[in-house]
């Protein structure tokens, strides 16, 4: 066997490092030579969205770097950022913000991400932050490290405040023809200066590197199978963990007897209260191994699957009264309607199940783990071990995607136990069960709006969402006073983020319910709804959808329908448009066509953007149509995915992404926002297909779309 | 008991009936195979026994004695990529790219077995793979343009 880690980790891990961030005093000691800039973290950009997800955000300490670039004596240029990889390919997109400021090529560049011991504390990789947060700062940073290595070579030549140019990590002399690398000018120095907040950026208009197609980087490796992510890591004298499930949720273990696999040649048992687990040389000998375990449980009262929106009701917070002015409005008006959307349970499939490596060592822990959140993890270890952090290392190697699925640690953490215990390293990885099983959901909700028009105006406006969240439940509409109100409840299943929150859940209400007042004062939605909305850039993205869809078109035939949604999510702004078509007789849906046009400001590479919209859109139109969670008394029932349909090829429809640029704006992220609208424009579009109007995510289970 | 991976002879250990997907990954080391469910229904630890796609998670190791598999990390055995590799990254298909050693190898089948394919032919000998990032699009664009030329070649 042989050790995958890779060799710079190796080479780092000879020297002696802090556990977080890394302090000024040792920077040179670790980074060898150079010039390098550096910020502090300030987390002002954490957003409202955030602190709802109850995250433990921690301060950096005073003394901390929080993240730098560091150039060296051989022009090799180092990012370090706690931001991680999950396949939205920031990897590539803010190693191109840094090659932009420097005038380097992509490839001069290695970006280090996911190292608890050698990047700087961050919160987590989610929420659409990273582009938003990262991208300027390192472009500034970048921008910083520029300033000094033109200042430096003023210096060596003695020139005054003369303009110098740079080209392919060179500075040029105005007059003699001469060069100076980037890394004769850190080669012997030791300067770490901080980034300055006012430096100029090169503006998005000039861009060259960023805003450009660039390639995933080290995209060659996944097409050859040589990328490791943590379920293919493998470290000296490595075993193979397992961990007893209990057979449903709340259940206790009452008792166990493990002594069937502690005789299987090779295998141990470890055995800590609840907890039960086995090791052994592979993974099938653990299989079997467990599968010995014999153990009694006790389970306790759980919802049942059929009650779950009535419980959801039942147990919500009942919030704020509702303003007399709403419910007067509402009662008087003449045009109005309250309807009501349940949205099911649904579950991630990061096609890459959870996996932990551990190895302890010396009373030190080194995790591997894929997450989005390696310095949360390091805390869960933390509070587990009761280990200070400085003894806990946690790597993120690029990993097999996450959506919001993968905030927490749990395989991490089993690996840790086991490996404690039996004194060797242990990785485990999740089966695609236990991933279905014992990870976490996107929330199921229960959506309640009541709303009116007059004229072409909304009039009233009331909407509650019970427990799936409250963000994107502002209505961007103009007209009525509004009040939206997100009713906390007991999930009887354990829920956490999912691609854009609740924003999915609630503008599928919210569209739909446009969509059907629109009908009413037998508007053209998509006029309806740019005579009601304010926001320009909403606007733009719909008149761009509309036109590419040609909306106004004939349908080809009587069963076919058109329908259009649109939503402003986290700087993003996004309206898809959909045709589809119901069979009359089988009553079988078909998506024809989704068009979305997206904006979300300067465009960092417009394939990947292109790519992550489409992901997103396609994503989307599984848990629009047939994705859900089937349980009953704590026990999920669909926890495969013979059982649990996700999209796959002959469901694509024709998929075209439209991407507005707006260079003149920040760059927000996108990985989230474009998932919003597919379910409601196809809901829209079957209503006007054969007049039926649905509820409920999933709409059609069954393939089939039922009667009126 | 023996067998052969990427034109290599390995002799492996089938106590406890081990799957194909095991011994590859576990053994051998040969990781670009990979799981996602274990029940043949995602198409992540594709590989090709005597040049069928078939799912390793599902076959037992012991049935493939005599035959010959083939595994991403043997596609560019002479040091060239293949043309199905080629053709993803210059359509820079995937996001996370987990899916993508089963995808290729699903792929390498398909062009390998047929000159030209239509599009019926790409999505329904390309089906059984799953991209949870849904790459489809680009993925399918990039063997169109790879069908395409091989036809004019
Ligand atoms: S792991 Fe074999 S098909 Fe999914
Ligand atoms: S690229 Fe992530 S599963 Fe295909």
């Amino acid at each position: 066997m042989k050790d995958t880690c890779n060799t710079s980790i190796n080479h780092y891990r000879r020297k002696s490092l802090p556990g977080r961030g890394l302090s000024r005093r040792n920077f040179f000691k670790y980074m060898g030579a150079g010039i390098a800039t550096y910020f502090v973290w300030t987390d002002y950009l954490a957003s409202e969205s955030l602190s709802r997800l109850s995250e433990t955000g921690m301060p950096a300490a005073p003394d901390t770097l929080s993240s730098w670039i560091h150039v060296s004596a051989t022009g090799a240029i180092t990012v370090f950022t706690g931001k991680v990889e999950v396949g939205q390919n920031i990897r590539t997109s803010l190693t191109q913000v840094v090659a932009e400021e420097l005038f380097v090529p992509i490839s001069a560049i290695s970006l280090i991400m996911g190292d608890t011991a050698r990047t700087p504390y961050d919160r987590g990789t989610y929420g659409s932050l990273t582009t938003p947060q990262m991208a300027p700062i390192l472009r500034k940073a970048a921008a910083s490290l520029r300033e000094i290595l033109l200042q430096e070579a003023r210096k060596e030549w003695k020139l005054g405040e003369v303009e110098l140019k740079l080209e392919k990590g060179s500075v040029k002399h105005p007059t003699n023809g001469k060069q100076l690398g980037y890394g004769s000018l850190a080669n012997a120095k030791q300067l770490l200066l901080p980034m300055n907040e006012n430096v100029r950026t090169i503006d998005p208009t000039k861009w060259t590197v960023a805003g450009t197609s660039v390639e995933k980087i080290n995209g060659v490796d996944f097409v050859r199978g040589k990328h490791r992510y943590v379920s293919d890591m493998v470290v000296p004298d490595m075993l193979y963990g397992k961990v007893l499930r209990p057979p449903a949720y709340g259940a206790k273990l009452i008792r166990a007897n493990v002594d069937a696999a502690a005789t299987i040649p090779g295998v141990r048992v470890v055995q800590q209260g609840d907890f039960i687990g086995v090791v052994a040389k592979n993974s099938r000998t653990a299989a079997m191994a467990l599968a010995t375990v014999e153990a009694e449980w006790e389970r306790s009262p759980q919802v049942a699957g059929a009650a779950l929106f009535d419980h959801l009701k039942r147990t919500g917070e009942p919030g704020n009264a509702v303003p007399s002015e709403i419910t007067a409005a509402y009662e008087s008006a003449s045009l109005k309607l309250e309807q009501e959307f349940k949205i099911d349970y649904i579950a991630h499939v990061p096609l890459e199940p959870r996996a932990g490596l551990a190895r302890w060592k010396d009373g030190s822990l080194e995790v591997w783990t894929g997450t989005q959140r390696p310095f949360g993890v390091q805390e869960e270890l933390e509070r587990a071990f009761s280990i200070p952090k400085e003894k806990i290392r946690v790597y993120m190697p690029d990993t097999g995607s996450g959506y919001g699925g993968k905030h927490t640690g749990e395989a991490g953490i089993e690996a840790a136990i086991l490996a404690k215990a039996v004194g060797k390293p242990v990785k485990v990885t999740w089966t695609r069960e236990e991933e279905f099983k014992w990870a976490y959901f996107r929330p199921a909700g229960l959506i309640q709006v009541r709303a009116a028009v007059d004229g072409s105006r909304l009039s009233s406006w009331e909407f509650h969402n019970y427990n799936s969240g409250g963000a994107g439940i502002n209505s961007p509409y103009l007209g009525a006073t509004k009040y939206e109100q997100y009713h906390r409840s007991d999930s009887p299943l354990r829920q956490g983020s999912y691609r854009a929150l609740a924003s999915t859940a609630n503008i599928f209400a919210m569209e739909s319910t446009i969509n059907d007042l629109a009908q009413m004062v037998r508007a053209d939605p998509m006029e309806f709804r740019l005579k009601n909305l304010q926001d320009e850039r909403l606007k733009s993205v719909i008149k761009t959808a509309g036109q590419a869809f040609d909306w106004n078109r004939e349908k080809p035939a009587s069963n076919h329908g058109f329908g259009m949604a649109c939503g402003a999510v986290k700087g993003g702004f996004v309206a898809t448009f959909a045709e589809v078509a119901v069979d009359p007789n089988t009553r079988e849906l078909r998506v024809i066509s989704a068009v979305t046009a997206f904006e979300c400001g300067a465009i960092l590479n417009p394939r990947h953007l292109e790519s992550q919209v489409t992901g997103c859109v396609l994503q989307g139109l599984g848990g629009a149509l047939f994705e859900a969670i089937e349980f009953d008394e704590g026990n999920v029932s669909n926890a495969f995915l013979s059982s649990y349909r996700v999209p796959r090829f002959k469901d694509i429809p024709q998929t075209k992404v439209l991407l507005v640029n707006r260079k003149d704006l920040p760059s927000s992220g996108a990985g989230e926002a474009s998932i919003v609208c597919i379910a409601p424009a196809i809901r829209n579009a079957i209503d006007d297909a054969v007049g039926v109007k649905l509820y409920r995510l999933p709409m059609v289970p069954s393939g089939r779309v039922p009667n009126a | 008991m023996k067998i052969n991976v990427n034109a290599t002879e390995y002799t492996v250990d089938v106590q406890g009936n081990p799957s194909l997907l095991e011994v590859l990954r576990e053994q051998l080391d040969l990781t670009g195979t990979k799981y996602g469910c274990g029940e043949a229904a995602c198409g992540a630890c594709k590989v090709l026994v005597n040049g069928t796609p078939t799912p390793a998670c599902i076959t037992p190791v012991t049935s493939v004695q005599g035959k010959r598999i083939r595994t991403i990390e043997g596609l560019d055995a002479d040091g060239r990529l293949h043309p199905v590799q080629e053709a993803f990254l210059e359509e820079d298909v995937f996001q996370c790219g987990y899916c993508a050693p089963g995808m290729i190898m699903t792929a390498v089948a398909l062009v390998e077995s047929k000159k030209s394919l239509d599009e019926q032919e790409l999505l329904d000998g390309m089906n059984g793979n799953i991209c949870r990032c849904c790459t489809y699009p680009a993925i399918l664009n990039a063997l169109k343009k790879l069908t395409q030329n091989t036809t004019k070649a």
